[in-house]
């Protein structure tokens, strides 16, 4: 019983986060501007990170986890260089 | 196909309602990426899901990690304690970035450099 | 101490993420990741970091249980301005807050507290007026948010940093 309404809970999760990296990927294609478009980039990666931590719920394995883990470094290190570009036109200055 | 029937009841239960909740708060979050209308307005939609989102996710990895292994699986908070301190890093580095470009494009709102009183 | 020791809260937090990260207690992983922790205090000196003083440590436990509150509290408002639910006439804005809090620490700490709580928004800070400029998505009261943020917020991170 409980682990039928786990598996459903599962697959909800899933179909919500989905649907936000859709959100996200709207405002990433979108628009208007460029500070919009790294926004909807940041809230991609993240609902992303949160996709693969469920996938990792649903699989029992942890490998899911280290992955989550770098996403989160990578995005990070992704979103600042982009806003820096924003800022000032270039990177590497 | 999952490992779900491996569970004890209770945890199953407790990972299903965390997971369920946190998924929500990420989707509203995103939906709120649409639903806003002004940049300004955008950049607190994410902060739902890197906060509660987040945080009920990582519960239910945690409980459900625990129960499957019957031993604490702790290591969850580390993604805590990361997206925490880098969220108002990336958000405050974009919106500042948004800031210079509207300011610099003569925008009427958002505040000038030189503070006044009661401006805002 | 402070010699073999340079940044003890430092050191004690990478000892500790190590241990997380191998999930495993065992002498062997201490003993590895107390060199590294070590290693990495040493290599720090060279940058010369302002060290953090945590006057109060009580305070900090409170604090940071109340900011948990809070951001569970602005979540669920936030949940109900995306979905509609408040009132129609909502109006989000900036507003300019001065600051007595100096210590870099602390105005980290700020700045990650107001981030964290959705709903506001830290966006920069002036150190020539020593003011915060934030951005809060239901703006009612500009007053009562600058009253409530240092209330609430600066002076207890007063208390703790300095």
């Amino acid at each position: 019983m409980t682990a039928a309404l786990l598996t459903w809970a599962i697959f909800v999760a899933q179909f919500l986060l989905g649907l936000a990296m859709a959100c996200a990927t709207f405002r990433l294609i979108r628009g208007p501007r460029a500070q919009d478009r790294v926004l909807g980039l940041d809230t991609l990666y993240l609902n992303a990170m949160l996709l693969l931590l469920t996938f990792g719920i649903r699989s029992g394995s942890t490998l899911y986890f280290e992955a989550a883990l770098v996403m989160a470094l990578l995005g990070f290190v992704a979103t600042a260089a982009l806003a820096k570009f924003l800022m000032r036109g270039e990177v590497i200055e | 196909m999952t490992h779900a029937a491996e569970l004890p009841g209770w945890a199953a239960l407790l990972t299903a309602l965390f997971l369920l909740l946190g998924a929500a708060l990420a989707f509203t979050g995103s939906v709120g990426l649409l639903r806003f209308r002004t940049f300004y307005e955008r950049v607190h939609a994410p902060t739902l899901g890197t906060t509660l989102g987040l945080g009920c996710v990582l519960i239910a990895s945690m409980i459900a990690f625990s129960a499957l292994q019957s031993r604490p699986v702790l290591h969850e908070v580390l993604i805590a304690i990361c997206v925490t301190v880098t969220t108002p890093i990336t958000l405050m580095l974009l919106t500042r970035a948004a800031l210079y470009r509207d300011r610099r494009e003569g925008s009427d709102y958002v505040p000038t450099r030189a503070p006044r009183p009661n401006d805002h | 101490m402070s010699r073999w020791l340079p940044y003890p809260l430092l050191s004690t937090g990478l000892l500790a993420m190590w241990l997380l990260l191998n999930e495993s207690v065992a002498p062997g992983t201490v003993i590895l990741g107390g060199i590294l922790a070590l290693g990495a205090s040493w290599a720090l000196i060279a940058l010369r970091p302002a060290k953090a003083r945590v006057r109060r440590p009580g305070v900090a436990v409170r604090l940071a249980l109340m900011v948990v509150a809070d951001i569970v509290r602005s979540n669920i408002a936030v949940a109900g301005i995306i979905s509609g639910l408040g009132r129609r006439d909502r109006r989000s804005g900036f507003v300019r807050i001065p600051l007595e809090l100096r210590d870099p620490y602390g105005l980290t700490a700020l700045a990650c507290i107001i981030t964290a709580t959705p709903g506001t928004l830290w966006i920069e800070y002036d150190s020539e007026t020593q003011a915060v400029l934030i951005h809060v998505l239901d703006l009612v009261d500009e007053d009562a948010w600058v009253r409530l943020i240092k209330r609430r917020y600066e002076q207890r991170l007063l208390e703790i940093f300095e």
